[in-house]
């Protein structure tokens, strides 16, 4: 049953064990190099590992392959893992530990927006380098963060756009977890809403433990939109997706997603209580493409189970690769000398093209529409190739003011 | 006339919440004053019991039922190994029930890993005018009234419940009568657990099983029983009827942050005003 | 150093105290000199005072307070407002201290004046904390302003001013964090020793031991406890703002259940019944989480807190180390062979 996991977690931590031991050996013998250190924070224990589990073994694969095939510039890779136990106070503490004591030249971290706003202002102090390898709302405009997760314009538009325009669900209530990431999100949703024609009828707003919905649901019956739109985020807020379908039922009313199934929340929720739900991703384990086939088989055969891999575990893989390409690109891996290099590096992965944009340090990717199936995975509907982070590009140009480090919110 | 009905229907969700999870420590702290911060965790290992039987392909309400004995048996075992060895030391009881409570949030954390767990339970729906509710919905209501009304008799009107009451009332006379107090106890403590149990098996097809479940009931619980005043089952129910009416409104009108900032305070003033909780000048009743 | 010593402390202690003083404040120059270490440790501080603002009113005034990270929260978030709109840190210092004091004396004359009883009393402190917590975590919105400085919900606030040295306008670095955080606490701790042995210390000690027979001699007891519980919020606050300045972030967790509970397992784990116990309490469990944390199995870390809080409890009455040195006293005489 759930007993997968432990052996998940052994497999996970013995391949984290093997990483580090592989690169010290290569490091004493034949490169005789400086091994490059390569910080990992994120959330191993504490209610957000939901969405952290997979992405550490993620980043420790990336990590192996690239040490399997020699190093980068020449250095054997060595990572070093910090638990910030879902806790902003570790996540502060790890990061200044990693930069300033264990001095990595790179921070692959965060899940929450909290976590990375956190973590900024300390990567600035010492003039580090963070990849922040989530989804989030968008905005962020700091030479010294990389964003390899969708943000609105990327997710959203096209998502929007199918429900609103080329389904008819005009009206629309959203419903989203009360923190920086609901709040921004949710007005990216009325904007772009509004602007494809669209009515939001209401913006509500749930704390991280809510886990009674009864309320709104009747006061979402009461209003009678034509969709739902989630923006939920968390353990307890799934369920909502239980009482919706116990209560109105998708078949009568569309219930569309930011963020569900990136918690693989599917796998939790009952075959009916899945179906039917739209997102936007750029990443899902069956997307029908060759790369998305091979890279969830080599995942799996890498943690030692056939558990669903999901958006955020190929994200820290695709984090590393990235950043891997930059080092590979600037000869060095010394923050700075990478943070020049970024703009224009890319890396083939599971869910297609990345592209970094330097101007924003967003990543380009490609897009698709799927739809939740009664076999608790999804099925595409419709895919955009190459969406560029147009949301942050509008706001923020690195190559015109390279000390900005603001967090550019939309005004509706 | 449907917005009414609507209102009927919040209000008494937010209550049987209230009940279902604060009945339990009620009964423990209540009849025993022993302070039971692993409470949450008793309705968390309820939750669990019903998910492991239902994923084990049995009905649910095997489930429920057999999360009462479990959790009801664990009570008795948790008594015996460490409630006994703290009786009227108030204070301490709590320290080492709050260590039991993280024993268990950890133990199930690693068994089963701190994402939700799911129990479907298709009963069917039912209108009223527009609004939509599930029928497990008034099962969990009905179970809640079901519990209250079940311990009161069990209370008032058994043998059991009269020796039990007599024990609570006056442990030295009771035992100068023959009465065995440290069986006496460790079965209320049992009980306890039980209806504990039974109420986290009966909220998780609605609200789901996480590790993290006890510790955002706990508070609430605590409060509601607190607020209650001595008189454990009859000051539960008058609180949980307070808190709920007031809870099913607001969180319909001003959302659930505004509604639970709300019952904090209502509880904070009801304190300062009936400093022994409501039921604190009664003398006689349960 | 126990809680029924009322008396003077003797010359050592002192000496002591002057020592530790001394070598604080040269400790980053020489022996921790580590900016990673020196942060790690002074954590360590800066909780070590919420701690002792906790078993201060526990150990000394017998208030069992829940809630003292409500005033670990307000000093902490009291002076981010204050210092982001003032662009001035050392009145905010003071005046956030301040602020928590007065709404600490409202809270503590609300409760104590209605002569709540001690169970009450606790759970309303903790209700008070959790609002905080709901209340602060609900500021997302962008309407959500003090002045100019925006309160950010669940996220908490990332850009607090580092502390100013007065009259020159130069940050302090990590070394003078360190040090100030040390010397903050050593003079905390030594303030309430010698308080103890004020008239003031000495009532209280006297409301926790009977607080009957002290009424009965005419001591009003609710004065005295609402004074010992402003001075409890008083170093919880300051705890507060160090904790704000520490990392440069303030966030609603400084409110909440988790953070309340551990205050209570660094008290219970040194010992409630000495002033120095809770601070040797959270060095240990701190010291703990944070290199769990780096070794990976920090899964296991509330199983075992737990496991130790119940045997602790059943164990040893007074607390982890006052049972420990108790028992190594207890041994140590037997080696010697003297009756016991």
């Amino acid at each position: 049953m759930r007993f997968d996991r432990r052996q998940f977690f052994r497999t996970a931590t013995g391949a984290l064990a093997y990483a580090s031991s592989m690169s010290l050996l290569k490091a004493g013998r034949v490169y005789g190099a400086e091994p490059i250190r390569v910080g990992n924070i994120l959330d191993k224990t504490g209610g957000l590992n939901i969405y952290s589990l997979k992405q550490i073994a993620g980043v420790a694969m990336a990590v192996d392959e690239i040490n399997a095939a020699g190093g980068l510039v020449g250095r054997p890779l060595e990572l070093v893992f910090y638990d910030s136990q879902s806790d902003n106070q570790f996540n502060s503490q790890y990061a200044t530990q990693a930069l300033a004591k264990d001095k990595v030249s790179v921070i692959h971290g965060g899940i929450t927006s909290s976590s990375r706003e956190v973590m900024r202002p300390i990567v600035r102090k010492f003039k580090g380098l963070l990849f922040y390898n989530s989804l989030y709302e968008g905005g962020v405009c700091d030479k010294r963060h990389v964003s390899t997760g969708m943000v609105p314009a990327q997710q959203l538009e096209p998502l929007v756009d199918y429900v609103v325009k080329e389904n008819g669900k005009k009206k629309g209530y959203i419903l989203a977890a009360d923190y920086n990431y609901g709040q921004i999100t949710s007005k990216w949703m009325q904007k772009l809403i509004r602007e494809a024609g669209g009515e939001d009828m209401a913006v509500e707003f749930f704390p991280l433990d809510v886990n009674n919905f009864a309320p709104v649901i009747a006061k979402i019956q009461s209003a009678k939109p034509d969709v739902v739109w989630s923006v939920l985020v968390g353990g307890a807020h799934i369920a909502f997706y239980r009482q919706f379908e116990a209560t109105i039922g998708k078949k009568n009313m569309m219930l569309a997603s930011t963020t569900y199934g990136v918690g693989r929340e599917q796998t939790e929720l009952s075959p009916q209580e899945g179906d039917g739900i739209i997102i936007g991703t750029s990443f899902v384990d069956s997307l029908p493409t060759d790369a998305a086939k091979s890279f969830v088989a080599k995942f799996q055969k890498y943690v030692g189970n056939n558990e669903y891999v999901g958006e955020y575990g190929e994200y820290g893989y695709r984090g590393v690769n990235l950043w891997a390409a930059a080092v590979k690109k600037a000869g060095a891996a010394d923050p700075d000398a990478v943070i020049a290099a970024l703009d224009g590096v890319s890396f083939q992965g599971g869910g297609g093209l990345y592209t970094i944009d330097g101007k924003t340090n967003h990543t380009t990717m490609d897009i698709h529409i799927v739809k939740g199936n009664a076999s608790q995975t999804f099925d595409v509907i419709k895919s955009f190739p190459q969406r560029p982070p147009k949301d942050t590009q509008l706001v923020c140009d690195l190559s015109k003011n390279p000390d900005d480090t603001t967090q550019y919110e939309p005004k509706i | 006339m449907q917005q009414l009905a609507n209102y009927a229907y919040l209000i008494g969700f937010s209550f049987s919440i209230f009940v279902l999870i604060s009945i339990g420590l009620a009964v423990i702290f209540g009849m025993m004053r022993v302070i039971n911060l692993a409470q949450g965790e008793f309705l968390m290992l309820g939750a669990y019991v019903c998910v492991i039987v239902t994923t084990a392909g049995l009905s649910v309400w095997l489930g429920i039922v057999l999360a009462a004995l479990t959790v009801g048996l664990f009570g008795i075992v948790v008594e015996r190994l460490i409630i006994r060895h703290l009786y009227g030391r108030i204070i301490d009881t709590l320290l080492a029930t709050w260590g039991l409570s993280l024993f268990l949030i950890g133990g199930v954390t690693i068994l089963f890993g701190p994402q939700s767990e799911s129990v479907g339970v298709d009963l069917g729906k039912f209108s009223i005018g527009d609004f939509t509710y599930s029928v497990y919905s008034l099962v969990m209501m009905a179970t809640a009234v079901a519990m209250l009304v079940a311990t009161y008799a069990l209370w008032r009107f058994t043998r059991f419940g009269l020796i039990v009451r007599g024990t609570m009332q006056n442990a030295r006379m009771a035992a100068a009568m023959g009465i065995n107090t440290d069986r006496v106890y460790m079965l209320t403590f049992g009980f306890g657990s039980a209806l504990t149990g039974l109420a986290g098996a009966v909220l998780v097809p609605i609200t789901g099983a996480s590790p993290q479940l006890g510790l955002t009931y706990i508070a609430k619980a605590f409060i509601t029983v607190i607020a209650g005043g001595p008189l454990p089952l009859l000051g539960s129910t008058a609180a949980s009827g307070l808190f709920g009416f007031i809870d099913g409104i607001m969180d319909y009108r001003y959302g659930p942050v505004l509604a639970q900032i709300t019952v904090l305070l209502v509880a904070i003033l009801l304190l300062r005003l009936l400093p022994s909780g409501i039921t604190g000048r009664l003398r006689r009743g349960l | 150093m126990g809680a029924n010593a009322a008396s003077r402390p003797r010359a050592s202690w002192w000496v002591v105290v002057g020592v530790v003083l001394i070598a604080a404040i040269l400790a980053p120059y020489y022996l921790i000199t580590d900016i990673s270490d020196q942060i790690d440790i002074s954590i360590i501080f800066v909780l070590a005072l919420l701690a002792l603002s906790m078993s201060f009113l526990w150990g000394y005034a017998g208030i069992l307070s829940f809630g003292q990270t409500a005033f670990f929260g307000l000093g902490g978030y009291a002076y981010t407002v204050l210092a982001l709109n003032l662009h001035e840190t050392t009145f905010s210092f003071f005046a956030a201290i301040g602020v928590t004091m007065l709404f600490a004396a409202v809270l503590g004359y609300f409760m104590i004046y209605g002569r709540l009883s001690d169970i009450y009393l606790s759970v309303i402190t903790l209700v008070v904390t959790l609002i905080f917590e709901k209340a602060i975590k609900s500021t997302s919105g962008d309407q959500y302003v003090i002045g100019s400085v925006r309160l950010n919900g669940q996220n908490g606030i990332p850009t607090v001013p580092s502390l100013q040295i007065p009259w020159s306008g130069t940050e302090l670095s990590f070394d003078g964090v360190f040090i100030l955080d040390a010397v903050l606490l050593i003079l905390v701790y030594a303030g309430l020793r010698l308080l103890l042995i004020t008239p003031f210390g000495r009532v209280l000690v006297g409301i926790r031991e009977n607080t009957r027979r002290i009424e009965l001699l005419g001591y009003d007891s609710r004065r005295y406890k609402l004074g010992a519980f402003v001075i409890g919020g008083g170093i919880a606050a300051l705890a507060g703002v160090l904790f704000g300045v520490w990392n440069n972030f303030v966030a609603p967790e400084m409110f909440g259940l988790k953070r309340a509970a551990e205050v209570i397992v660094w008290v219970i784990v040194g010992g409630r019944s000495t002033l120095v116990g809770p601070i040797v309490g959270t060095a240990i469990v701190q010291y703990l989480q944070n290199k769990l944390g780096t070794q990976s199995v920090g899964e296991w870390l509330p199983l075992i807190l737990g496991l130790v809080l119940i045997l602790v409890v059943l164990l040893f009455r007074g607390g982890l180390l006052p049972g420990i040195v108790g028992g190594v006293g207890w041994a140590w005489r037997r080696v010697r062979g003297d009756a016991t």
